[in-house]
């Protein structure tokens, strides 16, 4: 299913003293199947951005296409819950939203809220459970009894038994240890390629947005700052460097190299492989003189 | 969802009230609350919301804010006003209509509790947009202070009362948050039959009761860390000062109060 974003502004708390624009003209097209990283500091405007992806708010102006659903400012918005369906959040610290009795209640939770039955809701939940790493027992357990992050992957394991089509993660990660992170970013990787599903992350990792993302987009002030493939935006990093926004580990070693050897390799390098065949050139071929 | 909301809510501006003395407000408030009841005839209820418009003025928070913060409250003030309209049979009968009949002694006491009761909310609004939570909790522990020779516990008191302020805006946005969470898995809170809004409370409560007792055992960690022992020869940043515009505004009042006994019947 494809969104697009166009021309987006939200202000919140229109008509009172705190009223407050967060997003100003932004436009994100993201076609299905595409993988997402959405980039920026604290106050950003990121997370305002992604929940215009399924219509928990709508904005002040400008237009959101949720596949055929156009949401704009003036018109009223009946039976989203389509739209909520196709297109599944796991929201930050996504264990705060577990209330269930038993782990396999509240996964069923959201696909029965969307009118699957409690058989086919119960096989779902199996299902996720297995994806997100963790045993089937688990599920006659209680959430509230489990470890912070077997909380995670419950509350994640929610959001896939809905089986949107379009995931939209913020921050999916935050304060797991980094095996965790990395065997749930690769969970979502593997998901995001077998059943074809698009993607949106928001993340403060560039590591993480280098490594799986097609597109990137550079959220500064609320502002679109720039958007493009990780090769085009991690190849002139000034930008990002100004913005106080680092660049991947990798990338940031190649430009060491090439300024210490006074060279340059031939592309930009995103990966670890990449880096040591390019590299492994340069020795061969000898620093220049 | 809840941005509306203007209880607890504290509007930052620089007008005379918002630099009262705490103190002075409250003192100010609970007369208020006890002279409104002098009031019983046109002339003395005018007096009374001029007063109180002018004190809205003073204050330099915008009324269409308070006026949308308060439409939810205002429902309930109609709602007063049409019982005494409908139950109380006195006095001539002024309309009839079927077996709806309306006495002019209903009319005028529904107009007037409704008024009394919409400037008391008016009036208490303004001292929480005005006077940060913490303000409050210094003044009250100020002007009840006395108290503590009967070995009433003021201090614990106001403690418990900013530490339940304080955590309003934050269970506001865990609210939110929650809502939009469980509404991204199917719940809608916003329509549907009673019944089932009733029930998507439950997803709502639940993680927030949780997540409170998790905060409040968070908070008393944070406060033993820090050595907090409670109120024995604790010494106090923020100073109260009581000045001449907290005199003046208590003359005001005072002005006021002799009015309404002048010209109340």
């Amino acid at each position: 299913m494809d969104i697009s974003l166009q021309n987006v502004e939200y202000r919140y708390q229109v008509n009172t003293p705190f009223e407050r624009l967060a997003i100003k003209d932004v436009s994100i097209d993201i076609p299905s199947g595409t993988f997402l990283a959405i980039i920026g500091h604290t106050g950003s405007g990121k997370s305002t951005v992604l929940q215009h992806l399924n219509a928990l708010l709508k904005p002040t102006e400008g237009k959101v296409v949720i596949g055929d659903r156009v949401i704009t400012a003036d018109k009223k918005q009946k039976n989203l819950k389509e739209v909520r369906q196709k297109v599944g959040i796991v929201f930050q610290f996504p264990e705060h939203q577990l209330f269930e009795e038993t782990v396999e209640k509240d996964i069923c939770f959201g696909p029965m809220n969307f009118g699957v039955s409690e058989e086919e809701a119960q096989k779902r939940a199996r299902a996720a459970i297995q994806q997100v790493g963790l045993p089937e027992e688990i599920l006659n357990k209680s959430p509230f009894e489990l470890s912070g992050g077997q909380m995670r992957r419950v509350a994640i394991a929610g959001v896939l038994a809905m089986e949107p089509e379009v995931i939209v993660l913020d921050e999916p990660t935050a304060g797991l240890d980094p095996r965790g992170r990395k065997e749930i970013m690769d969970m979502f990787f593997s998901l995001h390629q077998t059943r074809g599903l698009s993607t949106v992350l928001v993340t403060h990792s560039m590591e993480d947005a280098s490594r799986y993302a097609d597109q990137i987009v550079i959220m500064h002030n609320g502002e679109v700052y720039e958007k493009g493939t990780p090769k085009e935006i991690f190849s002139s990093p000034e930008g990002l460097l100004k913005l106080g926004l680092d660049v991947p580990e990798v990338v940031r070693f190649q430009q060491k190299i090439e300024k210490s050897f006074n060279t340059r390799f031939s592309k930009t390098c995103l990966t670890m492989e990449e880096l040591t065949e390019e590299v492994a050139l340069l020795v061969k071929r000898g620093a220049p003189k | 969802m809840m941005e509306k909301m203007i209880f607890g809510r504290y509007v930052p501006a620089d007008s005379v009230i918002h630099r009262m003395d705490p103190r002075s407000k409250l003192i100010l408030i609970f007369l208020f609350v006890c002279i409104v009841f002098l009031a019983n005839n046109l002339l003395t209820y005018g007096f009374l919301t001029v007063y109180t418009f002018f004190m809205i003025a003073l204050s330099k928070v915008p009324f269409r804010f308070i006026y949308t913060g308060l439409k939810p409250v205002l429902l309930l003030v109609i709602f007063t006003l049409f019982l005494h309209l409908f139950l109380t049979k006195e006095g001539e009968v002024i309309f009839q209509f079927g077996w709806l009949t309306i006495y002019e002694e209903g009319l005028r006491q529904g107009v007037f509790i409704s008024l009394r009761f919409f400037l008391l909310i008016l009036m208490t609004s303004i001292l929480t947009l005005t006077t940060t939570p913490i303000e409050i909790t210094d003044g009250l522990e100020s002007l009840l202070a006395p108290l503590n020779k009967i070995k009433f516990p003021v201090h614990e008191l106001a403690l418990m009362m900013s530490i339940s302020l304080r955590f309003i805006p934050t269970l506001m946005q865990e609210t939110d948050k929650i809502m939009k969470a469980q509404t991204a898995r199917g719940v809608d809170f916003a329509s549907g039959p009673i019944k089932d809004r009733v029930k998507a409370i439950i997803p709502l409560l639940i993680p927030l009761f949780v997540s409170s007792f998790k905060r409040a055992e968070e908070l008393a960690v944070a406060m033993e860390a820090r050595g907090y022992r409670g109120g024995e020869g604790r010494t106090k940043y923020r100073q109260l000062s009581w000045g001449l515009k907290d005199t003046g505004m208590l003359a005001l009042l005072a002005a006021l109060t002799l009015v309404l006994f002048l010209l109340r019947t």
